[in-house]
């Protein structure tokens, strides 16, 4: 069998900060398969999306470094590759797809330009197939008169439109490879629903690989197969979708899941997780839920604990894994 | 739990105490800002206690040891008049920092006064006022000053008064937009209420809080002042011979370029440095107090 | 953008009318008799009639802003007390001089800022960044005419590669004319450099950290394109306003730097207008430098449209 997509293996990231390098990512692994969506699930803080930076090889050079592990894409390490290497990657063979469409397209410059200016970057050619290419794909992501809106500047469209230009220029290269980091928070509800939509559509019409990076588990069960689920810093957990949902084998995902809320009554009170993830640097020792846990013993205060492997595929960084019977959603 | 406690305390200990200290934490952290301040300090001693420094009278002439190179008797040389330039340098400086106090007294009061009614009284007050600023504004600077000495004649006190003028509508901005938002502050408007009458309100809150700016502003626009005050006496429009400042020594040597290069590298290095001073003071003040002001809004 | 620029060119009516005001105030401020001031101390009384009546000082002040003004707008701002010479032509005639000191000052200011203002950015709190701030602090603080001064010791008397004073008209051999504005236009550019490198160094730094910037190179973009396509396009705003701003001090510089090298410009009609007291000659020159800060204010703005194209709508 030939490797997935993407093998991220025991990522470790540090940032630099007035007390020295301070560790942020440990151990990270997960991998994504050819036309697979993975969900990346966490709070802030979890480390989500300083895992999809480092796979982008977007961290700031200065004050962060990859200590150990290894990212590869398509059987190619990315660690370590030369900027100019890993430039010519982004954009063609993996993308990213940010959460602040308001702010992440350059509201300087037209919006057919700045698709056009990848696609030239990446393919060549004249300036004019390449706007050709930019009117396309705009079109293809459900821009109307797509011809005439390239030539709009991104403030003269809407939060969910930009989000669509967001995802078009994303995708004019046809990467293998798109990650999307909450691309559907800032929007409203309906709305949301015609970008995941849209996503959905997307990845079956290219074949596109999709991590999807969320803290919310509901946008997890609509879109993903898998999901991977971080709390400071590590994966605590990795599962199938539907396995998740019905036997979390974590207390962090158990509380996620309750934390959620409901589709069908989205009025009424959230229900959250009591306490916050631990500052990068103060993790406590042990189990790094423990102290936000309901089901520790005095075990989980002094164990480190790592993944295990389970039965029905995936793991759980949980030291009670074989004796706890967490409440799913279902 | 302790870090709850900790800020409770800090938010009923009053804010000013607190705030200063942090300024001066800040402040002393600046090490820049500290050199310049140390250095303006004793430029104004230097000039101050100029009678009890200078080595010679300043202007006494000696047609015998003109154009002398510094070293031996003439720590920095003699001019075409065989006056020394260092005891000239000492009483220039004088003139210099004078002058350019002068000018800042004058943009501070014809700033801050517009700039009270402004944020103070009715739209319309506050348009024309603002109108007027940017009119003034609209000159070149150098040219509007050369201009006015032309009409009211060459001398030292006009060429600052009107440099003061011309660089007042920074004040007037300045004053006026604290004004503007202290105005909304919810400790104004409470004593607005009961009654406190505005020129107490103006006192009490609108200048305390404007202060810090102003302090920033004054010495960065002391540092603009000499350097005016250097350009119109070099150009002939500002001190009056037999008096001297920085500037007109450099217009004086300024003829000797070839033959006696310290006429005017002397008296440049001293602007030069002293307006460096102002700047960096100036800026390590404004980044002391940066981003508390942020902090406050 | 039509609707917005000719909104814009109306705005400059009312501050036109302020400036000529101001600038026609001047005559009112001359202490004492104006007429006396302007024929001469030891003119008779004849003298300092016919001079009242020439300079229409009999009329009531509104009357002469009037006719002032009116004469102004046909571009016609009176002749000099002292040749006769129209004050147009006078300021016709050097015009050229201080347009090309000042274009090869920014020039020149522009090529040390933005190679500056970019590496400080690009490098910031290394070396590059803190020589590039200590380059604007001192640049800033020091009197151009003496950096004149020293850059003729340097380069026209120790090493003589460039002349010390005097203008040679384009005319005479481009260059031998740019060749002549090399030192004064070093002398000129310095502090304005300084002034675009520390404002072009703050806006760069804060458009680098964009969300759009990251978006630009998540999709492949060089780091060059990415800092000199979308990080200085964004980072114009200020940078194009401070520039605009130093027009205004080139405009007041050049009157020095003219001085120090014998350059035959505007500022040179200046110095000679104010020890004269030419009265029409100084506001005529008062006049023009005003009209030009505004006209550059006016592109200044216009460029927003275009950096910027939110403002179009506006």
């Amino acid at each position: 069998m030939t490797e997935p997509l993407l093998v991220v293996e025991g990522l470790e990231v540090e940032f630099a900060t007035d007390r020295g390098w301070v560790q942020v990512l440990d151990g990270v692994s997960f991998t994504v398969g050819r036309g697979e969506t993975v969900g990346l699930v966490g709070e802030s803080g979890s480390g989500k999306t300083v895992t999809s930076l480092a796979v982008l090889g977007l961290l700031p050079a200065e004050s962060s470094r990859i200590t150990a592990g290894s990212i590869r894409l398509d059987g190619r390490e990315l660690v370590g590759l030369p900027r100019r290497r890993m430039e010519a990657l982004r954009g063609d063979e993996l993308s990213m797809i940010f959460q602040e469409p308001m702010t992440s397209l350059d509201p300087a410059f037209r919006v057919g330009d700045q698709i056009a200016e990848v696609v030239r970057r990446h393919r060549g050619g004249s300036k004019r197939a390449a706007w050709a290419r930019a009117v396309e794909v705009l079109s293809t992501v459900g821009i109307p008169h797509a011809e005439r809106r390239a030539r709009s500047y991104p403030h003269e469209f809407s939060g969910g439109m930009r989000q669509r230009v967001m995802i078009a220029m994303a995708l004019s290269c046809e990467p293998k490879l798109v990650i999307a980091d909450e691309p559907t928070t800032a929007l409203d509800v309906t709305i949301q629903a015609q970008v995941l939509d849209l996503l959905r559509a997307m990845r079956d019409e290219f074949g596109t690989a999709v991590v999807f990076v969320t803290h919310d588990l509901g946008v997890v069960a609509d879109i993903c197969d898998r999901a991977v689920v971080m709390y400071a810093g590590q994966v605590v957990e990795r599962a199938g979708v539907d396995a998740l949902y019905e036997h979390p084998r974590h207390p962090y995902t158990e509380a996620l899941l309750s934390a959620m809320p409901q589709l069908t009554a989205r009025s009424g009170r959230l229900a959250t997780i009591p306490g916050s993830t631990p500052p990068a640097g103060a993790m406590p020792p042990g189990c790094r839920f423990h102290p936000r846990c309901g089901h520790g013993v005095d075990a989980c205060r002094d164990t480190a604990v790592a993944e295990h492997p389970l039965a029905e595929g995936g793991t759980s960084r949980c030291l009670r894994v074989s004796d706890l019977a967490l409440k799913g959603s279902a | 739990m302790t870090a709850t406690a900790i800020d409770r305390r800090e938010a009923l200990a009053p804010p000013e105490p607190g705030a200063r200290a942090r300024f001066v934490r800040r402040f002393r952290r600046q090490r820049l800002a500290l050199a310049a301040l140390v250095y303006l300090v004793l430029v104004v001693l230097a000039t101050v206690l100029a009678p009890l420094l200078a080595t010679h009278d300043p202007l006494a002439q000696n047609l015998g040891s003109v154009l002398q190179q510094p070293g031996g008797g003439h720590v920095l040389g003699t001019d075409d008049l065989g006056r020394d330039v260092f005891s000239r340098a000492l009483y220039a400086g004088r003139v210099s920092l004078v002058a350019a106090a002068q000018a800042v007294g004058v943009a501070v009061v014809l700033g801050v006064i517009p700039g009270l009614v402004a944020g103070y009284a009715g739209r319309k007050v506050d348009a024309v006022i603002m109108r007027l600023t940017d009119a003034l504004m609209s000159f070149p600077p150098l040219i509007l000053a050369i201009a006015f000495v032309g009409v009211l004649g060459p001398s030292l006190t006009n060429a600052m008064f009107v440099i003061g003028v011309i660089f007042a509508p920074r004040f007037v901005r300045l004053v006026r937009g604290t004004v503007l938002s202290i105005r909304e502050e919810t400790f104004v408007e409470a004593s607005r209420s009961i009654g406190t009458p505005t020129p107490r309100v103006i006192v009490r809150h609108v200048l305390p809080n404007a202060l810090s700016p102003l302090i920033v502003q004054v010495s960065l626009t002391a540092a603009m002042a000499m350097l005016a005050e250097a350009s119109l006496s070099f150009l002939g429009l500002g001190v009056q011979p037999p008096d001297a400042s920085w500037g007109s020594m450099i217009e004086r040597g300024f003829r000797y370029t070839a033959t006696a290069p310290w006429l005017t590298v002397f008296p440049g290095l001293l602007i030069a440095l002293t307006v460096l001073a102002f700047n960096v003071l100036g800026d390590g003040l404004r980044d002391s107090l940066g981003r508390e002001i942020r902090r406050g809004s | 953008m039509l609707r917005y620029t000719v909104r814009r060119v109306l705005m400059m009516v009312p501050l036109l009318v302020l400036v000529s005001l101001g600038v026609f105030a001047l005559v009112l401020m001359i202490p004492g008799d104006p007429a006396i001031t302007i024929a001469g101390e030891n003119a008779t009384e004849a003298q300092i009639d016919a001079t009242r009546e020439r300079l229409g000082l009999n009329d009531p002040v509104l009357v002469q802003y009037a006719a002032w003004a009116g004469h102004a707008l046909t571009g016609d701002l009176g002749s000099s007390l002292f040749s006769n010479e129209s004050v147009t032509g006078a300021i016709a005639g050097r015009f050229p001089v201080t347009l090309a000191l000042t274009l090869a000052a920014m020039l020149i200011a522009l090529l040390i800022a933005v190679p500056a203002g970019v590496v400080a950015a690009l490098r910031r709190g290394r070396w590059q960044d803190r020589g590039a701030t200590l380059f604007a602090s001192v640049g800033i603080s020091l009197p151009n005419f003496w950096v004149g001064i020293l850059l003729i010791m340097a380069f026209a008397l120790a090493f003589p590669i460039f002349p010390a004073v005097g203008y040679t008209p384009i005319s005479e051999g481009v260059g031998a004319w740019a060749r002549g504005l090399v030192l004064p236009g070093i002398t000129l550019g310095t502090a304005v450099a300084a002034e675009i490198t520390r404002q072009l160094r703050g806006s760069l730094t804060d458009t680098l950290q964009q969300d759009f910037i990251r978006t630009a190179r998540a999709n492949g973009l060089s780091a060059r394109a990415v800092v000199l396509r979308h990080g200085l396009k964004n980072a114009a705003v200020p940078v194009v306003t401070v520039i605009g701003f130093q027009v205004g001090f080139l405009l007041g510089g050049s009157v020095i730097v003219e001085r120090v090298f014998g350059l035959p410009g505007l500022g040179d009609l200046a110095i000679r207008a104010v020890l004269q007291r030419d009265i029409p000659m100084i506001q005529g020159i008062v006049v023009v430098a005003a009209l030009i800060v505004m006209l550059v204010n006016l592109a200044v703005d216009l460029s927003y449209g275009w950096l910027n194209p939110k403002v179009r709508q506006a």
